[in-house]
């Protein structure tokens, strides 16, 4: 393990979250307090309505937290102006949904080649990348396939692509393999810990799906706004 | 980004045309109604356009416009010449005699009866003959639509025969006057000769036409005619205006066009701009993905002023080349002819579908700046 693994990505202390307020007040995290090293699969499970997508969301900074303190890739979130929230996100964070998300019209290549676009990428480098980056994932004879084109799994690898192309240092993955069936959510999770787990990279992945758990690295067990309990996974109790 | 926009308004090829093809045929009904509506307020004054010699027009004080007028006496001819900065003065008489061909065809027509010394007001667009040969006797000049309505399927010749008021006149020239108010057959002769193809009356001057003497305008012309004789004096200008002017107030042309034009203004706002609303609306998700990745709100709302000013300038075009086509084609049927596209009209529906474009982008806009990037995970 690299010396960066040993330090910690993402770290929540006391985190609290609410929506509403009065009678509809409703409070999604109550002090949650989870870390995500670098180099690390970290999966957060929890049942449904248990706060995972709302953690998430606060981590990556699309939604403000209502209580406690921050840090992803050692900056404090809550510091930035929301322009430079943008900025950061746009720069450090990659996502991977459980619907892909991929834009329609758009080939697989210029899917992938979004995230470049939107750093200020030529068109043709941008492309260029995407389609190199597809080709490392098994997707060299599909680059101008349109999504509707793709197969449920062969979609979420474009997604995954995206995620990876403009080499984050955080990804955030929601319910990846939630849409697929087993061969293909296997398929996902292998690319997703051959190809974002990095020394200087760290991955959050939500999910329930108890298939996937020996790809984690550490195992963050979410109830009712709370971190439960963590585990160390399978990979790395073989590393130990 | 601009490709990216540009791709999301495309990528769905039916909303895509839709969204084209509402703007374009909103552009259609838009520039075609103004447009024959503005043409046909413009042919109300077509003879006095027509009169291409005149600056002044002097008539009776109770004549409000071309169509209907009240007779001056003779005398005030020599009054009008009178009027300091008057560079010349003629008579102009305008009737509406039955003209009849020797097989029995017959149609009211609009007889011009021009100074029989200077023959001012005389056509000048001339497609067979000549205006000079006026001076002939019983010689008229007539117009190419009077001459197909009179003598359907039958070649343009001169020499043919006519009968007004039991005088027997001979077509010395065909011209190519603009088509009047209403499609009357339009006849020039001098203005003795005029007179008696109408039937006597005790007064049947129509109109005085006067030209100013160089440094004098039309504007200040008028006002001093109108001053020294009492008579009502007009610029050319101003009587085109007060015919329009009559038509407007005094007929059911503009209710009738009016509401037509505001029928394809409000379904084309509304078909056009709802069309682009949902178009973004069911595009919410993507923005949200985008908006997530890190694109900003000042991009996001400048690929929606993209997608929307592409969309509106396509549709425009569209539309203004279908109106185009429309006029080309029945500029040559002689019914319509003279009714072509105003860049009037077609800079107003301009002005209409930037307007129907910005609503629709600010609407969307709103739904984009207000969308939770976190509902991305949802």
């Amino acid at each position: 393990m690299t010396p960066a693994a040993d330090t910690a990505a993402v770290s929540c202390r006391d985190v609290q979250k609410h929506f509403g307020e009065g009678e509809t007040r409703v409070q999604a995290l109550r002090g949650v307090e989870f870390v995500a090293r670098f180099g690390e699969l970290s999966f957060l499970v929890g049942p449904s309505g248990c706060g995972k997508t709302t953690l998430i969301s606060v981590i990556a900074g699309l939604l403000d937290r209502t209580g406690g303190e921050l840090s992803v890739l050692g900056v404090e979130i809550d510091g930035l102006t929301p322009g430079e929230r943008v900025l950061f996100r746009r720069k450090n964070v990659g996502f991977l949904f459980q619907q892909y998300n991929l834009l329609p019209a758009f080939t697989a290549a210029e899917n992938v080649a979004v995230p470049l676009l939107i750093g200020g990428i030529l068109r043709k480098e941008a492309l260029e990348r995407a389609r190199s980056l597809l080709a490392r994932l098994g997707l060299s004879q599909r680059t101008e396939a349109l999504p509707s084109q793709l197969s449920g799994g062969q979609q979420q690898r474009v997604a995954l692509a995206r995620a990876l192309v403009h080499e984050p240092r955080l990804v955030i993955c929601d319910e990846p393999t939630a849409a697929l069936d087993h061969a293909s959510g296997e398929a996902v999770m292998d690319l997703l810990a051959g190809n974002a787990v990095h020394p200087d990279r760290a991955v959050i992945v939500v999910t329930h799906d108890t298939r996937v758990f020996h790809y984690a690295q550490s195992i963050a067990h979410m109830d009712d706004g709370r971190i439960a309990k963590v585990t160390r996974g399978q990979l790395t109790e073989a590393r130990a | 980004m601009n490709f990216v926009a540009l791709r999301m308004l495309t990528g769905d090829r039916s909303k895509y045309f839709g969204l084209v093809f509402a703007i374009a045929f909103c552009t259609f009904l838009l520039e075609n109604q103004t447009s024959i509506f503005a043409n046909i307020m413009r042919r109300t004054a077509s003879q006095i356009l027509d009169v291409t010699d005149a600056e002044v027009w002097v008539m009776d004080p109770k004549t409000e416009y071309w169509d209907q007028t009240k007779a001056l006496k003779d005398t005030d001819l020599t009054r009008v010449r009178g009027v300091p900065g008057v560079a010349w003065a003629v008579r102009l008489f305008k009737g509406n005699p039955v003209a009849k061909t020797l097989n029995g065809k017959f149609a009211v027509s609009l007889l011009i009866g021009l100074d029989d010394a200077t023959l001012s007001g005389a056509p000048r667009k001339m497609l067979r003959g000549s205006w000079q040969q006026l001076r002939e006797p019983d010689s008229v000049v007539l117009d190419q639509a009077g001459y197909v309505l009179l003598f359907p399927g039958e070649p343009l010749e001169l020499g043919r025969t006519l009968e007004m008021n039991d005088h027997r006149v001979t077509v010395v020239g065909i011209s190519d006057a603009s088509a009047p108010f209403l499609s009357v057959p339009v006849m020039h002769t001098r203005y003795s000769e005029a007179v008696n193809f109408l039937g006597r009356e005790r007064t049947q001057l129509s109109f005085i036409i006067a030209r100013p003497l160089p440094g004098t305008t039309p504007d200040e012309l008028a006002a001093r005619i109108a001053g020294a004789t009492a008579l009502r004096a007009r610029t050319t200008q101003q009587f085109i205006w007060d015919c329009i002017r009559y038509y407007l107030k005094n007929t059911g042309i503009p209710v009738n066009f009016g509401i037509t034009i505001l029928v394809a203004l409000v379904v084309g706002t509304v078909v056009a701009g709802q069309t682009f609303y949902l178009f973004t609306v069911e595009n919410l998700k993507q923005f949200g993905t985008l908006k997530a990745m890190g694109v900003t709100n000042p991009r996001l709302v400048g690929m929606i002023l993209l997608q929307a000013a592409s969309v509106a300038a396509l549709g425009f075009a569209l539309g203004t080349g279908m109106a185009a086509t429309f006029f080309e084609i029945t500029l040559r049927n002689l019914a319509t002819r003279g009714i072509v596209l105003m860049w009037q009209c077609a800079a107003l529906t301009g002005a209409c579908i930037l307007f129907v474009a910005v609503v629709a982008s600010v609407l969307s806009i709103r739904r984009v700046l207000v969308l939770e990037p976190a509902e991305v995970f949802r």
